[in-house]
């Protein structure tokens, strides 16, 4: 019964881990890379001010490319 | 090669490239794949922001060549090469590498020469052939 019982928290236990890793997976921050001539790249992650800052154009960009045509 | 012809080879190549837009560093559309010059220009604006904000986190010398933004919409791109830039848009989650990549491609081609024909071996030999039946001394 004892090994039962450790054999199911060992496999609900991995299951939670599972479960948990592959949602931060799915969850995708939005970021900015910017690539600089001498070959330096940054990236800004959503939250940061630089991307606070990046991102809404980025989107207006988005909204601009996908507005339909009068 | 034109800007026209650019940005169709480009969307043929790059199924991933939902529109695209070539743009001068003044701001003035080149060509376009959006239909509208009204959206043309918005995305060149937006474009045009994004590179003076991302240039003015590096202060002086700081110069952009490429920006990617990605959000859970869609990413845009930008390209700087020389006084000639293209932004472009695709769907959430593209291939960053290829799509910068047929960017550059397509930045190079703009203003580039148009290939010339290639002198075969064959046309090279006919060329030949003629030349001595003509001047049959000189063989």
């Amino acid at each position: 019964m004892r090994r039962l019982l450790g054999l199911l928290g060992v496999l609900s236990g991995a299951s939670a881990g599972t479960f948990l890793y592959r949602r931060s997976l799915g969850r995708r921050r939005d970021r900015v890379d910017v690539y600089f001539a001498d070959g330096s790249m940054v990236s800004f992650v959503e939250g940061a001010a630089e991307a606070d800052r990046l991102l809404p154009v980025a989107r207006e960009a988005l909204a601009a490319a996908r507005r339909p045509a009068a | 090669m034109d800007a026209a012809q650019a940005l169709a080879d480009l969307t043929e190549i790059s199924s991933q490239i939902e529109a695209a837009v070539l743009f001068g560093e003044d701001g003035s559309v080149e060509g376009s794949t959006l239909d509208g010059e009204g959206a043309a220009q918005g995305l060149v604006d937006a474009a045009t922001r994004l590179l003076e904000a991302a240039a003015s986190f590096r202060g002086e010398g700081g110069e952009v060549t490429q920006v990617e933004a990605s959000t859970s919409d869609g990413s845009v791109f930008v390209v700087v090469d020389g006084p000639r830039r293209v932004a472009a848009t695709t769907a959430a989650n593209p291939t960053v590498g290829l799509v910068f990549y047929d960017l550059k491609s397509c930045l190079r081609e703009v203003g580039s020469e148009p290939a010339k024909p290639k002198r075969t071996r064959r046309a090279a030999a006919a060329a030949k052939d003629e030349k001595d039946e003509k001047d049959p001394g000189d063989a």
